[in-house]
């Protein structure tokens, strides 16, 4: 596979276009009034405008939903969406344990081989980390995932 | 300069002269991801030929020193090569050379201007520089293209000062709307600052009549000249702009070193923006008196083997002469243009082929993120420039938040737009958004 093939995985180009989670509507985005479980966190990326706006639930330990609202390229797209998708229902030790291995698989320049067993589809994204210019993009949705979670503890 | 670097030059450029040419760049003979590098990036930072970095490098291995002070020999050599870089360059332009000030780069020039204005704003400073006064009721007219180094520093000065900022918007092909322009400029206008050459749309604006209408209204007229002094024949005389300024970076040159034009009378009336050593005559531990332009805003020691570097670029230019620079830039971005419109799902920003624009061409991707897009190319050899290109209020203007630039320089063939061209009709079908399955 190509490294530009490694960074476009199919499943990458798909979640892109699917967008998990991805239905924060406008009138929430302000994200004024959250009661005690709900966080929220914007993120922008000033080099190429990729923007993020997203919403964590919890009960008790347990994050219990997640919605989120933006637009940039297929790779901060698609992170968003299997965030989405993997974050729901897990604890915030498990949230925690996943998001500094999934950092760390990120800022590795492609030295350290993704753990599908911890990342799941996350683990797609790995070829990401070759590619140093677009790892804020993979890392994009993360970074506001740990902001929204952290408001509610 | 190198002997390929002697040129025909009463024929235009060609597929072939440009391939000689091409023997003074070596870094376009570099390979990227195991394909022969296309370099389209000129627009943001553009490649260096041989002449210009063994100019430098003779300075430091010849007559590296400290200019315009020490008198020993080789400071007096530095201070000549110094002073001599500032006659090619001004002469570049159509400059004297006491209207040259050597700055950073444009973003730093505009700044300069910016500042001093500012400066001349709060407190009496001199009755000359009382012209350069901004105050609350006071207009700063931009246009709506601008690019943020040109817009936030308005912006700024009109913060500090009580006047008000203004733009002149474009038309959707991204011309200026001279009508408005007209109805905006006013006797209130103090100051008008405009792009030559937009680095999106690739939009040529009318500088000698725009400038002509804002001292019809007696504004102070700047000329951010980016995109137009590495690219066109510039005479800031002809155009009768007040103050103009330029990258070096962008016309052959290092970084770090770039053009700042002003009117000399201006020059020397207007108020220093940086102070320090090297722009005084007397100092007193009260006060002190400013040496005339250009010193006056030359504060510190100077990027002196980079002003050195850029009269080599200069040289380099006008050997190879700026009318057929900007000809066969002209053809590139036609080429360019005619291209992207014939691939389906391209829009491309800007004029429509066949009318005037630079040599470049920024394209939205439907259904494809141009940060992909540029990720695609690159796999390819191909360097572009992807996102908003310092140009945020454009690209909203134009319905986007991002978008790929192509940009050119007399070192592109025919073939590099045409790998380029060839490559970007892969992408919607790379990215299964053409309706094929990916």
């Amino acid at each position: 596979m190509s490294s530009l093939d490694s960074l476009y995985q199919q499943i990458i180009l798909e979640e892109s276009k699917a967008r998990r989670g991805g239905d924060l509507p406008n009138d929430l985005l302000a994200g004024n009034d959250l009661p005690e479980n709900v966080g929220q966190c914007h993120q922008l990326n000033p080099v190429c405008g990729d923007e993020i706006t997203l919403r964590i639930e919890t009960e008790g330990d347990q994050v219990s939903g997640i919605h989120w609202a933006g637009d940039g390229c297929s790779i901060s797209m698609a992170s968003a969406s299997i965030l989405s998708d993997m974050v729901v229902g897990l604890n915030r030790a498990e949230v925690d344990a996943l998001m500094s291995n999934f950092r760390e698989v990120m800022r590795s320049r492609g030295k350290i081989q993704a753990d599908e067993e911890i990342l799941g589809d996350a683990a797609a994204l790995s070829g990401v980390s070759k590619f140093p210019a677009r790892v804020k993009c993979a890392m994009l949705a993360w970074v506001a995932a740990e902001d929204a979670l952290n408001q509610t503890r | 300069m190198t002997e390929s670097a002697t040129h025909n030059t009463h024929l235009p450029l060609s597929d072939a002269e440009v391939l000689r040419i091409r023997n003074d760049f070596p870094i376009l003979e570099t390979e990227v991801n195991g394909r022969p590098l296309v370099y389209l990036d000129s627009g943001a930072t553009s490649q260096n030929p041989l002449s210009v970095m063994e100019a430098e490098q003779e300075y430091y291995e010849q007559r590296n020193s400290a200019v315009h002070r020490g008198a020993h020999t080789l400071a007096v050599e530095a201070t000549d090569a110094f002073e001599d870089a500032r006659e090619v360059v001004a002469a570049f332009i159509g400059a004297q050379s006491n209207e040259l000030v050597w700055i950073q780069n444009a973003t730093a020039g505009l700044n300069l201007i910016a500042y001093a204005f500012g400066n001349a704003s709060v407190g009496k400073v001199s009755e000359a520089a009382e012209r350069f006064a901004l105050t609350a009721g006071d207009e700063v007219l931009v246009t709506e293209m601008e690019h943020h180094a040109n817009l936030i520093p308005w912006q700024e000065l009109c913060r500090r000062t009580g006047a008000t900022l203004r733009f002149i918007p474009i038309h959707d092909d991204g011309t200026l709307d001279m009508a408005a322009a007209a109805t905006l400029l006013n006797e209130n206008t103090k100051v008008l600052s405009f792009t030559h050459v937009s680095n999106v749309t690739g939009v040529i604006n009318p500088a000698a009549e725009l400038t002509a209408m804002g001292h019809g209204v007696g504004a102070l007229v700047v000329l951010d000249a980016c995109q137009s002094a590495p690219h066109l024949p510039l005479d800031v005389k002809a155009l009768d702009v007040d103050f103009a300024v330029f990258s070096g970076h962008k016309m052959l040159a290092p970084t770090g070193i770039g053009g700042l034009y002003g009117r000399a009378e201006l020059l020397d009336a207007m108020p220093p923006f940086l102070t320090g050593g090297s722009m005084i005559t007397k100092v007193t531990m009260e006060e002190a008196e400013y040496l005339p332009a250009p010193q006056r805003f030359e504060a510190g020691t100077q990027p002196i083997s980079q002003a050195v570097a850029l009269a080599a670029a200069a040289n380099y230019l006008t050997e190879t002469g700026m009318d057929r620079v900007h000809a066969w830039e002209e053809f590139l971005g036609q080429r360019l243009v005619r291209g992207l419109e014939a691939i389906e799902g391209i829009r491309v920003l800007g004029p429509a082929s066949g009318a005037p624009r630079a040599g470049l061409a920024a394209f939205e991707v439907a259904g494809v993120h141009a940060h992909d897009v540029g990720q695609y190319l690159d796999a390819a050899g191909i360097a572009v420039r992807v996102g908003h290109h310092c140009a945020q209020p454009l690209h909203r203007r134009l319905g986007l938040n991002s978008s790929t630039r192509a940009s050119t320089y007399l070192y592109n063939t025919s073939a590099d737009v045409d790998a380029f061209l060839a490559s970007v009709a892969e992408v919607r079908g790379y990215f299964g958004v053409d309706g094929t399955p990916a």
